[in-house]
């Protein structure tokens, strides 16, 4: 240390330009840049030499030729007559995405319900819960897709003796023919009053909680949320008479028409990435909540705070710090999992678009380039967005 | 994340570069591995089916044994790679297989596009449907609106489509990675009907609970020439296999078993002895031993041989020649001359 006040004083020695440390490490990572940009050039102009040396058609023409394939589930209109390789890449995205987005969304849910489970006084409850979570998280999730997929199956009724589900349409096993609404023109007013709900809401919190840092006076925000987000549409709904109808399946032929259909596949794949990734979730909130002091429960019991509360406005917010980083990769777990939907039969993006796709161009390289950078974009995202509500959540320092 | 993308780049170009290096001359690396590498279907009775204890029996098999005993005399040096539909291409065209022998459709894109050729025609297929007999249905044309299984991956999904749009019905198409969870999937239901080529049907139907409630319609929807395929580029390793096929077509035709091979090579007839390897120099031409022809026959047997003995009437797929008889007997299979 005192080498280098010393040195400060005297001002910079001289050093020839290749001693100099600055220098040489710009050089060394200059020199590392252009070899790896070099070599990835090679590689690709190597790649694209031997396929043309074997004969091998590449680049991305085919994604505007015609696919001529049909698909099971699609969210976007497809057609099997015009639609095109690029448009079936879309089609198995937003199947991923559907299953992935649901996916985490209940995983999320059932995870924090049986992780706080797990802590529970009730020994019963508890018990449960070790048990979900000891025999979900045990078993490889290529099973758990197999049971629930074919042992679902075989439980269902055979299309001609479908199980009525009253309003929420019928069951068997070729899905769940669920009811279709369908919207009249004064539908919107409806939609517009959901809108001015959500706002109205969101400026009433954020009113409430300066007036509570300010006053320490509570308000509903709770009940008054709930009147404005569905009470104030469904009376708007009501008004306006009832300007909504369903489309109901009807059974018939070798399958119930009408309605729209979820497939098997997709509830089986659904239930499965759910179970299994929930036990792991719960693993990672029962961690984050007993990382939090014993202290803090008594602190917050000493001012008078009931269990809920203190769980809810103590614990989880402090524990939320501890838990949102390993809930990210449990997330990217799901959405990379949901690739396993190829085994039975779920359209995905690796099943339709690196399955079928490929094998009906041949262009292996091209396609699993595309699908290995899909995923890559879609984990990097989902880590952003947790990146950002992860500093969100950060324990602010005053 | 830059080394992801990088490592990403680098694993494909690695797979473009060993694809280069593999394809030297098949029949010289074959040579030195001292065995065929062949690629099959990773179970279909028939054509292609491993048995409890691994060995592998079938049409599709066969047809590599034969190779196997055209280059070494010996019907035995061969290694099976089981193949998904989706894995095949790759598998051959990276050199991890010399020749695929899996039930694969010759079509126009895939002899085109993909730096393979299709040599010779084992088996001529066509696409059908499998139903529940009590869903009392007679025709494909009564299909409209049913729930179809298949593979991913194969001409079945073009060929389905193709056909119900041309006859303007609807349907649901679940297409599965693995045959077998196809079987086991149709089995339980998630399907009515199981679509693909005929042979596979009657190959898949032995593996249902009941086999004999279920019924093969009678349409048969598209062309399905099923034959080994081999990486383009390489015209002696092209020549091997298709020569082997139609030595085993002109020895049936000539009346040359596994049998009374070792008796016919004293025939006079000079069309036998050109086959056998006592007269000319047939298998040296293409880099093979001169009695190339009699070790496949001796080893594997004529085509009509392998054919009865792997999907025969005797066997349980119980097909019969129909098309595939020789073309003496009003089929398609006809063997080029030896000479």
């Amino acid at each position: 240390m005192a080498l280098q006040g010393v040195s400060h004083d005297v001002g910079q020695p001289k050093v020839a330009i290749f001693n100099d440390p600055k220098i040489r490490g710009w050089v060394y990572q200059t020199v590392l840049l252009v070899a790896i940009v070099y070599f990835a050039f090679v590689g690709i102009q190597n790649m694209f030499a031997n396929l043309a040396a074997q004969n091998i058609a590449s680049g991305f023409g085919f994604l505007g030729r015609t696919a001529g394939f049909a698909i099971s589930q699609t969210f976007i209109e497809y057609s099997q007559a015009e639609s095109t390789y690029g448009w079936v890449y879309l089609v198995g995205l937003i199947n991923t995405l559907a299953v992935a987005i649901t996916g985490i969304f209940l995983a999320t849910i059932l995870g924090f319900i049986i992780g706080v489970a797990r802590l529970s006084p009730n020994f019963v409850l508890r018990g449960v819960a070790t048990v979900y979570v000891e025999t979900f998280r045990n078993i490889p999730l290529l099973l758990h897709i197999f049971i629930w997929y074919f042992g679902v199956l075989r439980l269902l009724p055979h299309p001609r003796e479908s199980a009525d589900l009253g309003f929420l349409g019928l069951l068997n096993n070729r899905g769940w023919f669920a009811p279709l609404p369908i919207t009249d023109d004064l539908f919107f007013l409806t939609s517009i009053a959901f809108v001015i709900g959500l706002i109205a809401t969101f400026v009433i919190s954020n009113w409430s909680r300066k007036r509570q840092m300010a006053t320490g006076q509570q308000f509903p925000v709770f009940q008054t949320g709930l009147a404005l987000i569905i009470g104030f549409p469904l009376l708007v709904f009501l008004v306006t008479g009832l300007p909504l109808t369903f489309d109901m399946p009807v059974a018939g032929g070798f399958r119930p028409s009408g309605g729209f259909t979820i497939i098997p596949e997709f509830i089986a794949l659904l239930l499965a990435l759910t179970s299994y990734t929930a036990a792991f979730i719960a693993e990672i909130v029962r961690a984050g909540i007993l990382a939090i002091n014993k202290g803090q429960t008594e602190a917050a019991h000493a001012l008078g705070l009931r269990n809920g509360p203190t769980l809810r406005l103590v614990i989880i917010p402090q524990a939320m710090r501890v838990i949102i980083p390993p809930l990210t990769s449990q997330y990217l777990n799901l959405t990379k999992n949901s690739s396993l939907a190829v085994a039975i039969a779920y359209p995905d993006l690796v099943s339709v678009f690196g399955g079928t796709a490929l094998n009906q161009t041949g262009q292996a390289v091209e396609i699993l380039l595309m699908t290995m950078l899909t995923y890559l974009g879609i984990s990097l995202l989902t880590s952003a967005f947790m990146n950002w509500y992860n500093a969100r959540m950060a324990l602010v320092e005053r | 994340m830059k080394k992801q993308i990088l490592s990403t780049i680098v694993g494909t170009a690695v797979l473009g570069l060993t694809a280069g290096y593999a394809s030297a001359t098949t029949l010289e690396d074959v040579k030195e591995k001292g065995s065929l590498q062949c690629g099959v279907s990773q179970g279909l009775p028939g054509f292609s089916n491993p048995d409890d204890s691994g060995n592998w029996s079938g049409l599709d098999v066969d047809f590599c044994r034969a190779v196997a005993a055209a280059i070494f005399g010996d019907a035995t040096k061969v290694e099976f790679t089981p193949l998904s539909a989706k894995e095949r291409f790759t598998a051959l065209q990276s050199g991890e297989v010399d020749v695929l022998s899996r039930n694969t459709t010759w079509t126009m894109t895939r002899d085109t596009t993909l730096g393979l050729n299709f040599s010779v025609v084992n088996y001529y297929d066509g696409q059908g449907f499998m139903i529940r007999k009590d869903m009392n249905i007679n025709s494909a044309l009564q299909l409209s609106g049913a729930s179809i299984c298949t593979n991913t991956g194969t001409t079945t999904e073009l060929n389905v489509a193709d056909y119900f749009r041309a006859n303007d019905m609807e349907y649901e198409l679940v297409a599965f990675e693995k045959a077998d969870e196809v079987v086991a999937a149709y089995d339980a239901g998630r399907c009515d009907v199981y679509t693909t080529d005929a042979s596979g049907l009657y190959a898949q139907r032995l593996k249902l609970t009941d086999p004999n409630a279920h019924v093969v319609l009678p349409e048969i929807i598209s062309k399905e020439p099923l034959g080994p395929v081999v990486r383009q580029g390489d015209d002696e390793w092209l020549n091997i296999i298709k020569w082997t096929h139609f030595a085993m077509l002109n020895a049936e035709e000539l009346g040359v078993t596994s049998e009374n091979v070792d008796s016919m090579k004293d025939s006079t007839n000079p069309a036998i002895k050109r086959l056998l390897g006592t007269e000319g120099e047939f298998g040296g031409a293409i880099g093979i031993p001169n009695d190339w022809a009699y070790n496949v026959i001796k080893e594997v047997g004529n085509y009509g041989e392998t054919f009865d003995r792997n999907v025969g009437p005797d066997t349980p797929l119980a097909i019969s020649r129909g098309v595939n008889a020789l073309w003496t007997n009003g089929g398609l299979q006809y063997g080029p001359p030896i000479r």
